[in-house]
Protein backbone atom coordinates (compact mmCIF):
# COMPACT_ATOMS: atom_id res chain seq x y z
CA UNK A 1 0.00 0.00 0.00
CA UNK A 2 2.81 2.38 0.94
CA UNK A 3 4.61 1.93 -2.36
CA UNK A 4 1.47 2.20 -4.47
CA UNK A 5 0.47 5.50 -2.92
CA UNK A 6 3.97 6.93 -3.07
CA UNK A 7 4.22 5.98 -6.72
CA UNK A 8 0.79 7.40 -7.48
CA UNK A 9 1.38 10.71 -5.76
CA UNK A 10 4.85 11.06 -7.25
CA UNK A 11 3.59 10.55 -10.76
CA UNK A 12 0.37 12.53 -10.47
CA UNK A 13 1.34 15.40 -8.15
CA UNK A 14 5.10 15.64 -8.56
CA UNK A 15 4.96 19.42 -8.98
CA UNK A 16 3.20 20.02 -5.65
CA UNK A 17 5.17 17.59 -3.48
CA UNK A 18 7.85 19.30 -1.41
CA UNK A 19 11.11 17.73 -0.27
CA UNK A 20 10.61 15.82 2.98
CA UNK A 21 12.48 15.94 6.21
CA UNK A 22 13.58 12.62 7.57
CA UNK A 23 11.13 12.03 10.41
CA UNK A 24 11.00 9.03 12.68
CA UNK A 25 7.29 8.31 12.47
CA UNK A 26 4.79 5.48 12.32
CA UNK A 27 2.83 7.11 9.50
CA UNK A 28 3.34 7.45 5.78
CA UNK A 29 3.55 11.18 5.17
CA UNK A 30 3.84 13.66 2.32
CA UNK A 31 4.66 17.33 2.43
CA UNK A 32 2.64 19.29 -0.09
CA UNK A 33 2.17 22.88 -1.19
CA UNK A 34 -0.78 24.51 0.50
CA UNK A 35 -2.43 25.64 -2.75
CA UNK A 36 -2.72 22.04 -3.89
CA UNK A 37 -4.19 20.69 -0.68
CA UNK A 38 -7.90 20.54 -1.67
CA UNK A 39 -7.07 18.87 -4.99
CA UNK A 40 -4.86 16.25 -3.40
CA UNK A 41 -7.34 15.52 -0.61
CA UNK A 42 -10.25 15.29 -3.04
CA UNK A 43 -8.30 12.97 -5.34
CA UNK A 44 -7.26 10.69 -2.50
CA UNK A 45 -10.85 10.60 -1.25
CA UNK A 46 -12.42 9.86 -4.64
CA UNK A 47 -9.79 7.39 -5.84
CA UNK A 48 -11.60 4.04 -6.11
CA UNK A 49 -8.61 2.03 -4.91
CA UNK A 50 -7.19 4.25 -2.15
CA UNK A 51 -10.52 5.66 -0.90
CA UNK A 52 -9.29 7.86 1.94
CA UNK A 53 -12.85 8.61 2.93
CA UNK A 54 -12.34 9.43 6.59
CA UNK A 55 -10.67 12.51 8.01
CA UNK A 56 -9.01 11.09 11.08
CA UNK A 57 -7.33 14.11 12.56
CA UNK A 58 -6.42 17.69 11.77
CA UNK A 59 -3.97 19.74 13.75
CA UNK A 60 -0.94 22.00 13.47
CA UNK A 61 2.59 22.32 14.81
CA UNK A 62 4.46 25.54 15.60
CA UNK A 63 8.18 25.15 14.79
CA UNK A 64 9.18 28.56 16.12
CA UNK A 65 12.96 28.89 16.16
CA UNK A 66 13.48 25.40 14.75
CA UNK A 67 12.28 25.40 11.17
CA UNK A 68 11.09 27.58 8.33
CA UNK A 69 8.30 28.23 7.51
CA UNK A 70 7.03 28.48 11.00
CA UNK A 71 3.87 26.36 10.97
CA UNK A 72 2.80 23.02 9.65
CA UNK A 73 -0.83 21.98 9.33
CA UNK A 74 -1.12 18.22 9.62
CA UNK A 75 -3.94 16.18 8.11
CA UNK A 76 -4.48 12.52 8.88
CA UNK A 77 -6.60 10.58 6.40
CA UNK A 78 -7.82 7.04 6.89
CA UNK A 79 -8.76 4.52 4.27
CA UNK A 80 -11.24 2.03 5.76
CA UNK A 81 -11.18 0.10 2.52
CA UNK A 82 -7.47 -0.69 2.88
CA UNK A 83 -7.46 -2.08 6.40
CA UNK A 84 -7.79 1.41 7.85
CA UNK A 85 -4.47 2.52 6.41
CA UNK A 86 -3.47 6.00 7.54
CA UNK A 87 -1.78 8.71 5.50
CA UNK A 88 -0.50 12.02 6.75
CA UNK A 89 -0.39 15.19 4.69
CA UNK A 90 1.78 18.01 5.98
CA UNK A 91 1.34 21.55 4.75
CA UNK A 92 4.03 24.12 5.63
CA UNK A 93 2.60 27.58 6.30
CA UNK A 94 4.34 30.86 7.05
CA UNK A 95 3.05 33.38 9.54
CA UNK A 96 -0.02 35.26 8.27
CA UNK A 97 -0.50 32.91 5.33
CA UNK A 98 -3.81 31.24 4.63
CA UNK A 99 -4.46 27.55 4.06
CA UNK A 100 -7.37 26.47 1.83
CA UNK A 101 -10.16 24.97 3.86
CA UNK A 102 -11.27 21.40 3.16
CA UNK A 103 -14.70 21.72 4.80
CA UNK A 104 -16.35 21.31 1.39
CA UNK A 105 -14.65 17.91 1.06
CA UNK A 106 -14.92 16.74 4.67
CA UNK A 107 -17.65 18.45 6.76
CA UNK A 108 -15.81 17.13 9.79
CA UNK A 109 -12.94 19.57 9.14
CA UNK A 110 -15.11 22.46 10.29
CA UNK A 111 -14.36 22.52 14.00
CA UNK A 112 -10.77 21.24 13.83
CA UNK A 113 -9.94 24.06 11.39
CA UNK A 114 -11.61 26.58 13.67
CA UNK A 115 -9.62 25.17 16.56
CA UNK A 116 -6.35 25.54 14.66
CA UNK A 117 -7.35 29.11 13.74
CA UNK A 118 -8.27 29.90 17.32
CA UNK A 119 -5.37 28.34 19.18
CA UNK A 120 -2.56 28.55 16.61
CA UNK A 121 -3.70 31.57 14.56
CA UNK A 122 -3.57 29.97 11.12
CA UNK A 123 -6.45 31.28 8.96
CA UNK A 124 -8.29 29.06 6.48
CA UNK A 125 -9.61 30.51 3.25
CA UNK A 126 -13.16 29.63 2.18
CA UNK A 127 -14.09 28.37 5.62
CA UNK A 128 -17.86 28.80 6.15
CA UNK A 129 -17.56 30.21 9.68
CA UNK A 130 -14.01 31.10 10.62
CA UNK A 131 -14.47 32.29 14.20
CA UNK A 132 -12.89 31.51 17.51
CA UNK A 133 -14.14 28.19 18.80
CA UNK A 134 -12.70 27.60 22.24
CA UNK A 135 -11.43 30.96 23.48
CA UNK A 136 -13.83 33.89 23.97
CA UNK A 137 -14.36 36.24 21.03
CA UNK A 138 -12.41 39.07 22.63
CA UNK A 139 -9.37 36.96 23.56
CA UNK A 140 -6.09 38.40 22.35
CA UNK A 141 -3.42 36.12 20.90
CA UNK A 142 -3.29 32.44 20.08
CA UNK A 143 -2.38 30.38 23.14
CA UNK A 144 -0.88 27.32 21.45
CA UNK A 145 1.79 29.37 19.68
CA UNK A 146 5.21 28.77 21.16
CA UNK A 147 5.74 32.50 21.79
CA UNK A 148 2.53 32.85 23.77
CA UNK A 149 3.69 33.24 27.38
CA UNK A 150 2.74 30.34 29.59
CA UNK A 151 1.53 32.54 32.43
CA UNK A 152 -0.54 34.72 30.15
CA UNK A 153 0.32 37.91 28.27
CA UNK A 154 2.62 40.49 29.84
CA UNK A 155 5.44 38.12 30.80
CA UNK A 156 7.49 38.21 27.65
CA UNK A 157 10.69 36.98 29.27
CA UNK A 158 9.24 33.51 29.11
CA UNK A 159 9.60 33.38 25.34
CA UNK A 160 13.37 33.42 25.62
CA UNK A 161 13.18 30.96 28.47
CA UNK A 162 11.01 28.57 26.48
CA UNK A 163 13.35 28.45 23.51
CA UNK A 164 16.49 27.75 25.49
CA UNK A 165 15.36 25.86 28.55
CA UNK A 166 15.97 22.28 27.48
CA UNK A 167 18.77 22.84 25.01
CA UNK A 168 21.68 22.07 27.30
CA UNK A 169 20.10 19.39 29.38
CA UNK A 170 21.83 16.07 29.54
CA UNK A 171 19.14 13.65 28.54
CA UNK A 172 20.85 11.76 25.78
CA UNK A 173 22.81 9.40 28.03
CA UNK B 1 -19.05 41.92 31.56
CA UNK B 2 -17.21 42.37 28.29
CA UNK B 3 -17.25 38.69 27.42
CA UNK B 4 -21.00 38.46 27.64
CA UNK B 5 -21.58 41.51 25.47
CA UNK B 6 -19.25 40.15 22.80
CA UNK B 7 -21.04 36.85 22.80
CA UNK B 8 -24.43 38.54 22.56
CA UNK B 9 -23.17 40.56 19.60
CA UNK B 10 -21.96 37.41 17.95
CA UNK B 11 -25.32 35.72 18.26
CA UNK B 12 -27.02 38.87 17.09
CA UNK B 13 -25.07 38.50 13.86
CA UNK B 14 -25.85 34.84 13.37
CA UNK B 15 -29.52 35.00 14.28
CA UNK B 16 -30.40 38.52 13.15
CA UNK B 17 -33.78 39.24 11.60
CA UNK B 18 -35.59 36.36 13.28
CA UNK B 19 -38.96 35.75 11.62
CA UNK B 20 -41.94 36.69 13.74
CA UNK B 21 -42.79 34.08 16.31
CA UNK B 22 -39.28 32.60 16.39
CA UNK B 23 -37.47 32.54 19.71
CA UNK B 24 -33.88 32.11 20.83
CA UNK B 25 -33.49 29.66 23.69
CA UNK B 26 -30.29 29.17 25.64
CA UNK B 27 -29.78 25.53 26.53
CA UNK B 28 -26.91 25.73 28.95
CA UNK B 29 -24.13 26.56 29.78
CA UNK B 30 -25.30 25.36 33.19
CA UNK B 31 -28.13 22.99 32.53
CA UNK B 32 -28.52 19.52 34.06
CA UNK B 33 -28.86 17.94 30.62
CA UNK B 34 -25.73 19.44 29.06
CA UNK B 35 -23.34 16.98 30.77
CA UNK B 36 -20.86 19.61 31.79
CA UNK B 37 -20.72 23.23 30.81
CA UNK B 38 -21.83 23.61 27.22
CA UNK B 39 -24.08 26.16 25.61
CA UNK B 40 -26.51 25.71 22.77
CA UNK B 41 -28.31 28.70 21.39
CA UNK B 42 -31.40 27.29 19.75
CA UNK B 43 -33.73 29.14 17.42
CA UNK B 44 -37.21 27.68 17.72
CA UNK B 45 -40.47 28.11 15.89
CA UNK B 46 -43.04 26.90 18.37
CA UNK B 47 -41.64 23.52 19.43
CA UNK B 48 -39.56 22.99 16.29
CA UNK B 49 -35.82 23.62 16.15
CA UNK B 50 -34.91 25.87 13.22
CA UNK B 51 -31.20 26.40 13.82
CA UNK B 52 -28.64 26.02 16.58
CA UNK B 53 -25.22 27.31 17.44
CA UNK B 54 -22.98 25.45 19.89
CA UNK B 55 -20.61 27.31 22.15
CA UNK B 56 -17.85 25.33 23.80
CA UNK B 57 -14.72 26.23 25.69
CA UNK B 58 -16.16 26.78 29.15
CA UNK B 59 -13.92 24.13 30.70
CA UNK B 60 -10.94 24.58 28.38
CA UNK B 61 -7.69 24.06 30.30
CA UNK B 62 -5.25 24.07 27.40
CA UNK B 63 -3.94 20.59 28.13
CA UNK B 64 -2.05 20.57 24.85
CA UNK B 65 -0.06 23.59 26.02
CA UNK B 66 0.52 21.96 29.41
CA UNK B 67 1.78 18.89 27.60
CA UNK B 68 4.55 21.00 26.12
CA UNK B 69 5.72 21.91 29.61
CA UNK B 70 5.18 18.69 31.57
CA UNK B 71 7.23 15.59 31.12
CA UNK B 72 5.68 12.45 29.69
CA UNK B 73 4.66 10.93 33.02
CA UNK B 74 3.38 14.24 34.37
CA UNK B 75 1.02 14.67 31.42
CA UNK B 76 -0.74 11.54 32.62
CA UNK B 77 -2.60 13.57 35.23
CA UNK B 78 -4.00 15.76 32.45
CA UNK B 79 -5.38 12.75 30.62
CA UNK B 80 -7.25 11.81 33.82
CA UNK B 81 -9.22 14.98 33.52
CA UNK B 82 -10.31 14.54 29.91
CA UNK B 83 -13.01 11.89 29.90
CA UNK B 84 -13.44 11.79 33.66
CA UNK B 85 -16.08 9.05 33.50
CA UNK B 86 -13.58 6.43 32.35
CA UNK B 87 -10.16 7.78 33.28
CA UNK B 88 -8.04 4.61 32.89
CA UNK B 89 -8.87 4.47 29.17
CA UNK B 90 -7.30 7.89 28.65
CA UNK B 91 -4.29 6.96 30.79
CA UNK B 92 -3.70 3.82 28.80
CA UNK B 93 -4.07 5.61 25.45
CA UNK B 94 -1.40 8.14 26.38
CA UNK B 95 1.02 5.64 27.89
CA UNK B 96 0.74 3.29 24.91
CA UNK B 97 1.68 6.19 22.62
CA UNK B 98 4.76 7.05 24.66
CA UNK B 99 5.77 3.40 24.92
CA UNK B 100 5.43 3.06 21.18
CA UNK B 101 7.71 6.05 20.67
CA UNK B 102 10.26 4.60 23.08
CA UNK B 103 9.78 1.08 21.68
CA UNK B 104 9.25 -0.44 25.09
CA UNK B 105 7.80 -3.93 25.39
CA UNK B 106 5.83 -4.24 28.59
CA UNK B 107 5.45 -7.59 30.39
CA UNK B 108 2.35 -9.62 29.55
CA UNK B 109 1.04 -9.19 33.07
CA UNK B 110 0.84 -5.42 32.55
CA UNK B 111 -1.04 -5.74 29.26
CA UNK B 112 -3.54 -8.17 30.80
CA UNK B 113 -4.29 -5.85 33.69
CA UNK B 114 -4.49 -2.82 31.40
CA UNK B 115 -6.99 -4.59 29.17
CA UNK B 116 -9.14 -5.67 32.12
CA UNK B 117 -9.13 -2.15 33.52
CA UNK B 118 -9.94 -0.73 30.08
CA UNK B 119 -12.99 -2.90 29.70
CA UNK B 120 -14.15 -2.17 33.25
CA UNK B 121 -13.84 1.53 32.44
CA UNK B 122 -15.85 1.09 29.27
CA UNK B 123 -18.61 -0.50 31.33
CA UNK B 124 -18.49 2.39 33.81
CA UNK B 125 -18.72 4.93 31.02
CA UNK B 126 -21.64 3.23 29.30
CA UNK B 127 -23.52 2.83 32.60
CA UNK B 128 -23.30 6.57 33.13
CA UNK B 129 -24.22 7.40 29.54
CA UNK B 130 -27.27 5.17 29.39
CA UNK B 131 -28.33 5.83 32.96
CA UNK B 132 -28.06 9.61 32.73
CA UNK B 133 -29.88 9.50 29.43
CA UNK B 134 -32.81 8.00 31.30
CA UNK B 135 -32.51 10.73 33.93
CA UNK B 136 -32.53 13.44 31.26
CA UNK B 137 -35.72 11.96 29.87
CA UNK B 138 -37.34 11.68 33.27
CA UNK B 139 -36.53 8.13 34.42
CA UNK B 140 -34.34 8.01 37.49
CA UNK B 141 -34.55 4.44 38.72
CA UNK B 142 -32.53 2.94 35.84
CA UNK B 143 -29.46 4.92 36.79
CA UNK B 144 -29.83 4.09 40.46
CA UNK B 145 -30.20 0.43 39.65
CA UNK B 146 -26.90 0.26 37.77
CA UNK B 147 -25.01 2.78 39.86
CA UNK B 148 -24.55 0.23 42.57
CA UNK B 149 -22.53 -1.92 40.18
CA UNK B 150 -20.55 1.06 38.94
CA UNK B 151 -19.68 1.77 42.56
CA UNK B 152 -18.37 -1.78 42.89
CA UNK B 153 -16.02 -1.16 39.95
CA UNK B 154 -14.91 2.11 41.53
CA UNK B 155 -14.01 0.24 44.69
CA UNK B 156 -11.77 -2.08 42.70
CA UNK B 157 -10.11 0.92 41.05
CA UNK B 158 -9.70 2.56 44.43
CA UNK B 159 -7.99 -0.50 45.87
CA UNK B 160 -5.80 -0.81 42.78
CA UNK B 161 -4.75 2.80 42.26
CA UNK B 162 -5.56 4.61 45.49
CA UNK B 163 -7.95 6.99 43.77
CA UNK B 164 -11.47 6.79 42.46
CA UNK B 165 -11.80 9.48 39.85
CA UNK B 166 -8.28 10.59 38.90
CA UNK B 167 -6.65 7.21 38.78
CA UNK B 168 -3.34 8.15 37.07
CA UNK B 169 -3.05 4.43 36.71
CA UNK B 170 -0.24 3.60 34.28
CA UNK B 171 3.37 4.60 34.08
CA UNK B 172 5.65 4.55 31.08
CA UNK B 173 6.79 0.94 30.96
CA UNK B 174 4.26 -0.54 33.33
CA UNK B 175 1.85 0.19 36.11
CA UNK B 176 2.06 2.32 39.18
CA UNK B 177 1.83 -0.77 41.39
CA UNK B 178 1.02 -4.44 41.20
CA UNK B 179 -2.50 -5.79 41.53
CA UNK B 180 -3.74 -6.78 44.98
CA UNK B 181 -4.45 -10.43 45.89
CA UNK B 182 -8.27 -10.35 45.66
CA UNK B 183 -8.26 -8.44 42.35
CA UNK B 184 -9.45 -11.34 40.21
CA UNK B 185 -12.08 -12.71 42.57
CA UNK B 186 -13.57 -9.26 43.16
CA UNK B 187 -13.91 -8.57 39.45
CA UNK B 188 -15.61 -11.93 38.97
CA UNK B 189 -18.11 -11.02 41.68
CA UNK B 190 -18.80 -7.66 40.03
CA UNK B 191 -19.43 -9.27 36.65
CA UNK B 192 -21.67 -11.91 38.19
CA UNK B 193 -23.85 -9.18 39.65
CA UNK B 194 -23.73 -6.93 36.61
CA UNK B 195 -25.01 -9.46 34.10
CA UNK B 196 -28.57 -9.79 35.46
CA UNK B 197 -28.57 -6.08 36.34
CA UNK B 198 -28.04 -5.17 32.68
CA UNK B 199 -30.97 -7.34 31.63
CA UNK B 200 -33.12 -5.75 34.32
CA UNK B 201 -32.02 -2.31 33.18
CA UNK B 202 -33.00 -3.16 29.65
CA UNK B 203 -36.44 -4.31 30.80
CA UNK B 204 -36.88 -1.35 33.09
CA UNK B 205 -35.76 1.51 30.87
CA UNK B 206 -35.20 0.57 27.27
CA UNK B 207 -38.36 -1.48 26.89
CA UNK B 208 -40.30 1.28 28.55
CA UNK B 209 -42.81 2.75 26.09
CA UNK B 210 -42.12 6.38 26.92
CA UNK B 211 -38.34 5.96 26.62
CA UNK B 212 -38.77 4.12 23.36
CA UNK B 213 -40.99 6.71 21.79
CA UNK B 214 -38.74 9.54 22.88
CA UNK B 215 -35.60 7.98 21.42
CA UNK B 216 -36.55 5.80 18.44
CA UNK B 217 -35.79 7.63 15.21
CA UNK B 218 -34.59 10.72 17.10
CA UNK B 219 -31.28 12.41 16.34
CA UNK B 220 -30.36 9.87 13.69
CA UNK B 221 -27.57 10.19 11.17
CA UNK B 222 -27.01 7.98 8.15
CA UNK B 223 -23.81 5.95 7.92
CA UNK B 224 -22.38 8.22 5.20
CA UNK B 225 -23.04 11.40 7.13
CA UNK B 226 -21.65 9.87 10.31
CA UNK B 227 -18.42 9.03 8.49
CA UNK B 228 -18.36 12.48 6.89
CA UNK B 229 -18.59 14.04 10.35
CA UNK B 230 -15.74 11.96 11.71
CA UNK B 231 -17.89 9.89 14.06
CA UNK B 232 -16.27 6.90 15.75
CA UNK B 233 -17.04 4.48 18.54
CA UNK B 234 -20.59 3.56 19.61
CA UNK B 235 -22.14 6.54 17.82
CA UNK B 236 -20.71 5.44 14.48
CA UNK B 237 -21.52 1.79 15.09
CA UNK B 238 -25.11 2.74 15.90
CA UNK B 239 -25.33 4.07 12.33
CA UNK B 240 -24.43 0.59 11.09
CA UNK B 241 -20.69 0.96 10.47
CA UNK B 242 -18.72 -1.82 12.19
CA UNK B 243 -15.49 0.10 12.84
CA UNK B 244 -13.64 -0.50 16.05
CA UNK B 245 -10.00 0.39 16.65
CA UNK B 246 -9.67 -2.77 18.74
CA UNK B 247 -10.38 -4.83 15.63
CA UNK B 248 -9.14 -2.58 12.82
CA UNK B 249 -5.81 -1.57 14.28
CA UNK B 250 -5.33 -3.94 17.22
CA UNK B 251 -3.25 -2.85 20.15
CA UNK B 252 -2.44 -4.75 23.35
CA UNK B 253 -3.95 -8.27 23.01
CA UNK B 254 -7.25 -7.33 21.40
CA UNK B 255 -6.48 -9.49 18.39
CA UNK B 256 -6.22 -12.52 20.68
CA UNK B 257 -9.59 -12.27 22.41
CA UNK B 258 -13.03 -13.03 21.02
CA UNK B 259 -15.62 -10.33 20.97
CA UNK B 260 -18.25 -9.02 18.58
CA UNK B 261 -18.89 -5.51 17.37
CA UNK B 262 -22.53 -4.61 17.88
CA UNK B 263 -24.01 -2.34 15.21
CA UNK B 264 -27.26 -0.42 14.99
CA UNK B 265 -29.44 0.43 12.01
CA UNK B 266 -30.37 4.08 11.75
CA UNK B 267 -28.00 5.72 14.22
CA UNK B 268 -30.86 7.09 16.31
CA UNK B 269 -30.68 7.80 20.01
CA UNK B 270 -32.26 4.42 20.75
CA UNK B 271 -29.72 2.61 18.59
CA UNK B 272 -26.86 4.31 20.39
CA UNK B 273 -28.27 3.19 23.72
CA UNK B 274 -28.71 -0.38 22.52
CA UNK B 275 -25.19 -0.50 21.06
CA UNK B 276 -23.80 0.62 24.41
CA UNK B 277 -25.81 -2.04 26.24
CA UNK B 278 -24.38 -4.75 24.02
CA UNK B 279 -20.86 -3.33 24.27
CA UNK B 280 -21.01 -3.72 28.03
CA UNK B 281 -21.82 -7.41 27.58
CA UNK B 282 -18.94 -7.78 25.11
CA UNK B 283 -16.61 -6.06 27.56
CA UNK B 284 -17.56 -8.58 30.22
CA UNK B 285 -16.87 -11.34 27.71
CA UNK B 286 -13.37 -9.97 27.14
CA UNK B 287 -12.72 -9.68 30.87
CA UNK B 288 -13.84 -13.26 31.43
CA UNK B 289 -11.35 -14.49 28.85
CA UNK B 290 -8.49 -12.63 30.52
CA UNK B 291 -9.17 -12.70 34.22
CA UNK B 292 -7.93 -16.21 34.99
CA UNK B 293 -4.93 -16.00 32.72
CA UNK B 294 -3.07 -13.04 34.20
CA UNK B 295 0.52 -14.27 34.00
CA UNK B 296 2.93 -14.00 36.89
CA UNK B 297 5.82 -11.60 36.57
CA UNK B 298 6.93 -8.02 37.13
CA UNK B 299 4.52 -5.12 36.83
CA UNK B 300 6.88 -2.96 34.81
CA UNK B 301 9.32 -3.41 31.97
CA UNK B 302 12.95 -3.95 32.82
CA UNK B 303 14.16 -0.87 30.99
CA UNK B 304 16.51 1.48 32.84
CA UNK B 305 15.64 5.17 33.06
CA UNK B 306 11.89 4.59 32.84
CA UNK B 307 10.79 3.33 36.20
CA UNK B 308 11.55 4.54 39.72
CA UNK B 309 13.80 1.93 41.35
CA UNK B 310 12.60 0.27 44.59
CA UNK B 311 13.19 2.41 47.65
CA UNK B 312 15.50 -0.03 49.46
CA UNK B 313 17.86 0.01 46.49
CA UNK B 314 17.68 3.81 46.24
CA UNK B 315 18.77 4.10 49.88
CA UNK B 316 21.78 1.81 49.51
CA UNK B 317 22.98 2.17 45.95
CA UNK B 318 24.43 5.28 44.33
CA UNK B 319 23.45 4.29 40.78
CA UNK B 320 19.82 3.76 41.75
CA UNK B 321 19.77 7.07 43.57
CA UNK B 322 20.98 8.81 40.41
CA UNK B 323 18.31 7.05 38.32
CA UNK B 324 15.73 8.14 40.81
CA UNK B 325 16.77 11.77 40.54
CA UNK B 326 17.07 11.64 36.77
CA UNK B 327 13.54 10.28 36.36
CA UNK B 328 12.07 12.79 38.78
CA UNK B 329 13.93 15.79 37.35
CA UNK B 330 14.21 14.98 33.65
CA UNK B 331 11.51 12.41 33.07
CA UNK B 332 11.79 9.57 30.60
CA UNK B 333 13.85 9.88 27.42
CA UNK B 334 11.77 9.80 24.30
CA UNK B 335 13.74 9.78 21.04
CA UNK B 336 12.93 12.44 18.42
CA UNK B 337 10.00 11.51 16.23
CA UNK B 338 6.33 11.95 15.57
CA UNK B 339 3.72 9.39 16.43
CA UNK B 340 -0.01 9.07 16.15
CA UNK B 341 -1.57 6.30 18.14
CA UNK B 342 -5.25 5.72 18.65
CA UNK B 343 -7.14 3.52 21.04
CA UNK B 344 -10.81 2.68 21.34
CA UNK B 345 -11.96 4.67 24.33
CA UNK B 346 -15.50 4.31 25.63
CA UNK B 347 -16.61 7.23 23.51
CA UNK B 348 -14.78 6.39 20.29
CA UNK B 349 -11.35 6.78 18.78
CA UNK B 350 -9.07 8.58 21.20
CA UNK B 351 -5.86 9.54 19.44
CA UNK B 352 -2.65 11.12 20.66
CA UNK B 353 -0.38 12.88 18.19
CA UNK B 354 2.97 13.53 19.79
CA UNK B 355 5.95 15.39 18.34
CA UNK B 356 9.14 14.77 20.27
CA UNK B 357 12.40 16.64 19.75
CA UNK B 358 14.23 14.44 22.24
CA UNK B 359 13.69 16.86 25.07
CA UNK B 360 12.15 16.43 28.49
CA UNK B 361 8.71 17.48 27.28
CA UNK B 362 7.02 16.83 23.95
CA UNK B 363 7.35 19.65 21.41
CA UNK B 364 3.68 19.26 20.57
CA UNK B 365 0.86 17.14 21.92
CA UNK B 366 -2.47 16.92 20.20
CA UNK B 367 -5.43 14.93 21.44
CA UNK B 368 -7.96 13.64 18.94
CA UNK B 369 -10.93 13.42 21.25
CA UNK B 370 -14.06 11.73 19.94
CA UNK B 371 -16.58 14.15 21.52
CA UNK B 372 -15.16 17.08 19.58
CA UNK B 373 -16.07 15.46 16.26
CA UNK B 374 -19.55 14.38 17.40
CA UNK B 375 -20.61 17.69 18.74
CA UNK B 376 -19.99 19.64 15.55
CA UNK B 377 -22.74 17.53 13.95
CA UNK B 378 -25.21 18.59 16.63
CA UNK B 379 -27.02 21.25 14.51
CA UNK B 380 -27.60 18.74 11.74
CA UNK B 381 -28.85 16.14 14.23
CA UNK B 382 -31.48 18.35 15.85
CA UNK B 383 -32.65 20.62 13.03
CA UNK B 384 -36.32 20.11 12.26
CA UNK B 385 -36.94 18.10 15.42
CA UNK B 386 -38.66 19.07 18.63
CA UNK B 387 -36.92 21.11 21.29
CA UNK B 388 -37.38 18.28 23.80
CA UNK B 389 -35.62 15.89 21.41
CA UNK B 390 -32.40 17.90 21.56
CA UNK B 391 -31.99 16.58 25.10
CA UNK B 392 -32.35 12.96 24.00
CA UNK B 393 -29.90 13.55 21.14
CA UNK B 394 -27.26 15.20 23.28
CA UNK B 395 -27.49 12.56 26.01
CA UNK B 396 -27.17 9.73 23.52
CA UNK B 397 -24.06 11.29 21.94
CA UNK B 398 -22.36 11.12 25.35
CA UNK B 399 -20.78 14.54 25.06
CA UNK B 400 -18.41 15.03 27.99
CA UNK B 401 -17.30 18.62 28.44
CA UNK B 402 -13.90 17.75 29.90
CA UNK B 403 -13.02 15.75 26.84
CA UNK B 404 -14.65 18.10 24.34
CA UNK B 405 -12.74 21.18 25.50
CA UNK B 406 -9.57 19.43 26.57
Amino acid sequence: MKDTITEYLNSRFSEVLLPQRDINTNLLYFTIKKEALPTVVQTLKDHPEFAFTYLNDLTSVDWLGKREPRFEVVYLLRSPKNKHFRLQLRVPVGEGEEVPSIVSIFPSANWPEREVYDLMGIPFSNHPQLERLIMPDNFIGHPLRKDYPLEGPGQDYLIEDLLTIHVNEDIAG
Amino acid sequence: MVMYEKTAEHFGKKFKDLPEGHLLVNLGPSHPATHGILQNVIQIDGERVVDTESVIGYVHRCFEKLGERYDYNQFLVCTDRMNYVSTPLNNIGWILTVEKMMQIQVPERVTYVRMIISELSRIMDHIICNGIMGVDLGAFSGLLHLFHHRENIYQILEKLTGARLTTTFCRVGGMERDIYPEFQSEIKTVIKGLKPALDEFQDLLIRNKIFNERTAGIGGLSADRAIAYGFSGPNLRAAGVPWDVRKDDPYMFYDKVDFDIPVGEDGSALDRTLVRMEEMRQSMRIIEQLIDGIPEGPYHADVPHTFLPPKDRVYHNMEELIYHFKIIMHGVKVPPGEYYMSTEAANGELGFYVVSEGEKSPWRVHVRRPCFWYYQAFPELVKGGLLADTIATMSSLNVIAGELDC
